[in-house]
């Protein structure tokens, strides 16, 4: 039986055009990111340092988010924690209905996405709206975002400008991206107005200063900060760093690996509500912090690093498999590779394991992740928790282990770890290669079956007399 | 290190069943350079299959059984990035805590892959006695990244005067071999190993080399079935042939896949791969 991932990429790897899409994004955001590293060493170098700085939190995260909660309430910001995107929610629901809130402008957060925000407050008559081009867009064709950090990457000029005019038949058709854009900013400049309460997500929350930043490029970040009466934030525990200090090169490792850039047009970071006297900010700003399988990932001392994501997406767009399936193929938040890593682990192995398989092991995720995640490594142990018999403290461990599968590795074990036995398995399948099944159909649909030697390399030496010991 | 007497040979199970020539032919270089080679005939397979589908007991027995089989302090090595790869950097991992760690670290602390081997410890000079060649170079993702040695097949074909390199776009990316990836998410694979075969193809190359059996198992049979295969070659095997022949012009040895090549026109998919269409600009965060 083929299974639901497998039927979402035979789906997504027959549209070519959307293919042709995914492939020129990622050629040029990997050539763009490569421009900003021309150093090796530096590049060595800065890994090194975003790394210990996350580290650095991660080993300290229950003092740093006290502390963070400390200073965000004594900068007038109000903490609220979630365990579950449920409650999380709700806590965005209550605020709204305190204000007495029927409309949301939303700046760019993958947390609300994890949290399925929109579709919860719609259910209670608000309306959220996505203010970030790709979502806006994304929104208006009622798609999931494809990428973490460029939503709409699966979609050309073209498809764009067809939506736009479908859904906006009063402005006129225009394929020009500027064109596209200054429609979108139009629409949207007076929803920055009429809307009750502004959400983003938030990139680093710095506990010695209680500073929530927010790395942007469209200045709809700052608008849906700024221009409501109140801001809600919301954000993983993880997203936590300790000092003020840490931001500059996070930011600048960040910016470089995600889209190529030096830096982002726009940097917000927010300390406070409006204070007297103040032209403009929110009269009220809260921080919603969710933990949603964050602490049980924590619990695990390798599987820890996970945590260590600042969402760049260099690992997405380095990936050989999520170039070419797309991120819908995933089924879920976060795609490729730390999505991979991830998504099982928060959901469990029993419901997204099989995205563990959605790797070659190529390495080229681990090899440009800013913060060195061993992703590569990681897959592999979330594959040995898929099939281990003992328990352990990942959900859903042990799921994936089929029982034929493992007598078929239990016997190969067995055959290769007796060399007479392996020899003698060796031996009769060179000879009787004609025999073979040739029709294994999973490898032979684009290969020719690979042909067995006549003699193996064991009978080729020992004819040739090379010493055993 | 300084040149050894002598090393341990660790043949790999692909090439020990499918290319065993490549086999011969690296120890027959490694010999050349007056290092003796012992191949412990009880050797099977690294475990690395089992290790990245999860099995963690069924690779470590495998595992324990090879170890054993190295006990003199010299180096062990592998004609395969892949191979070399698990036994220096996973076998530490698969070990850790067992009551053979010490011994695990050890062996894995004198594992070279073979183009490591013969340009970094034996220096090896080559003296080309071949006919002009145009090879494109495919180097294993496991060469490239976790062994770090993706450089020294280049510069043993580049002692090789009558060879022209020819080099592919998008190089370093996989061919979407990944082991039992292969057949566990076989669309994907089909579709990484089709565009590679593409963008080879493209190089108008007479042969493809590489230095680990799984990836021109997976691309040379792409290749073969569709025809008109470029012929693929084990680096080691094409060595040897290109520096121990006297006159006898190429193929000197019957490669594997002697079919002729023809002109070919890029298929559909490759055409898109390698023009694309217009993506949208991207809008980041
Ligand atoms: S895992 Fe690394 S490369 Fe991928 S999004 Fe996170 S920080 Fe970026």
């Amino acid at each position: 039986m083929i299974s639901e991932f497998r039927q979402h990429v035979i789906e997504n790897l027959a549209k070519p055009k959307v293919r042709a899409n995914f492939r020129k994004a990622m050629d040029g955001l990997m050539q763009r990111r490569l421009d900003q590293f021309p150093d090796p060493q530096e590049l060595d170098r800065i890994r090194t340092q975003a790394q210990a700085i996350r580290a650095n939190a991660l080993s300290k995260l229950p003092e740093l988010l006290e502390q963070l909660e400390a200073r965000l309430t004594a900068n007038g910001i109000h903490v609220h924690w979630a365990e579950t995107t449920e409650q999380a929610n709700q806590t965005v629901l209550a605020i709204m209905q305190q204000h007495d809130a029927k409309t949301l402008i939303k700046g760019k957060s993958m947390v609300s996405e994890e949290m399925g925000l929109n579709h919860f407050l719609e259910a209670h008559g608000i309306d959220a709206l996505e203010s970030d081009l790709g979502e806006f867009i994304l929104q208006l064709a009622h798609e999931p975002p494809s990428h973490i950090v460029a939503p709409a990457i699966h979609k050309s000029r073209q498809d764009v400008a067809k939506l736009f005019n479908e859904k906006f038949p009063d402005i006129p058709y225009t394929e020009n991206i500027d064109e596209l854009t200054q429609a979108a900013r139009t629409i949207l400049r007076d929803k920055f107005y009429s809307a009750d309460i502004g959400l983003s997500g938030v990139n680093f929350a710095v506990a010695e200063t209680g500073t929530l930043c927010l790395v942007e490029n469209e200045g709809n970040g700052r608008m849906s900060t700024t221009v409501p009466r109140v801001h809600i934030a919301v954000t993983g525990i993880e997203k936590v760093v300790e000092k003020f200090s840490d931001i500059p090169p996070l930011l600048s490792i960040l910016t470089r690996s995600a889209t190529g850039q030096p830096i982002t047009t726009y940097f917000n970071m927010i300390s406070s509500p409006r204070k007297p006297g103040e032209k403009d900010g929110p009269e009220e700003v809260h921080l919603v912090l969710l933990d949603n399988g964050r602490s049980n990932i924590y619990s695990d001392p390798e599987l820890l690093a996970t945590l260590r994501c600042i969402r760049c997406g260099a690992c997405m767009n380095h990936c050989p498999v999520y170039t070419r399936i797309g991120g819908h193929s995933y089924g879920t938040v976060y795609p490729g590779p730390i999505g991979i890593i991830l998504e099982p682990q928060k959901a469990g192995l029993d419901v997204h394991g099989e995205l563990t398989q959605a790797s070659t092991l190529c390495g080229a995720c681990g090899e440009v992740c800013p913060v060195r995640i061993p992703i590569p490594t990681l897959i592999n142990r979330l594959r040995f928790e898929g099939v281990r018999k003992d328990a352990s403290t990942t959900p859903g461990t042990g799921s994936r282990r089929k029982l034929q599968e493992a007598a078929a590795w239990k016997a190969w074990s067995w055959s290769a770890s007796h060399p007479a036995v392996y020899n003698f398995g060796a031996t009769a399948a060179t000879r009787l290669q004609g025999m073979l099944p040739t029709n294994m159909s999973a490898w032979t649909n684009v290969r020719s079956a690979p042909k067995l030697a006549e003699k193996t390399l064991h009978e080729r030496l020992k004819d040739l007399g090379v010493a055993d010991e | 290190m300084s040149k050894p007497d002598t090393v341990y040979f660790f043949g790999t199970c692909l090439i020990d069943l499918i290319y065993p020539q490549a086999g011969v032919s690296a120890i027959q270089l490694i010999q050349r350079e007056g290092v003796q080679v012992i191949f412990p005939q009880a050797q099977t397979c690294c475990g690395q299959p089992a290790w990245n589908s999860g099995y963690r007991d069924e690779a470590r027995a495998v595992a324990r059984s090879q170890i054993a089989l190295f006990p003199k302090p010299i180096p062990i090595v592998i004609p395969s990035g892949s191979c070399a790869g698990m036994m220096k950097t996973h076998y530490p991992e698969l070990f850790a805590g067992q009551p053979d760690e010490a011994q695990a670290l050890e062996v894995a602390g004198r594992v070279y892959e073979l183009t490591e081997f013969l340009v970094d410890v034996l220096h090896i000079e080559l003296k080309d006695l071949g006919e002009p060649v145009k090879v494109a170079v495919h180097t294993s993702c496991s060469s490239r990244r976790e062994m770090g040695v993706a450089d020294r097949i280049e510069t043993l074909l580049d002692q090789l005067a009558n060879v022209t390199k020819l080099e592919q776009i998008r190089k370093a990316e996989c061919c979407g071999f990944g082991g039992t990836f292969a057949v566990k998410q076989p669309e994907i694979s089909a579709s990484m190993v089709l565009e590679k075969v593409d963008t080879i193809r493209a190089t108008q190359a007479d042969r493809l080399v590489g230095q680990d059996a799984g990836c021109l198992m997976n691309i040379g049979g792409a290749m073969e079935k569709q025809g008109a295969a470029i012929p693929h070659q084990h680096i080691a095997e094409f060595l040897w042939e290109r520096t121990n022949m006297a006159s006898t012009p190429l193929p000197s040895t019957p490669l594997r896949n002697h079919s002729h090549r023809t002109e070919r026109p890029l298929n559909e998919a490759a055409a898109r791969s390698l023009s694309g269409v217009e993506g949208n600009k991207e809008t980041a965060q």
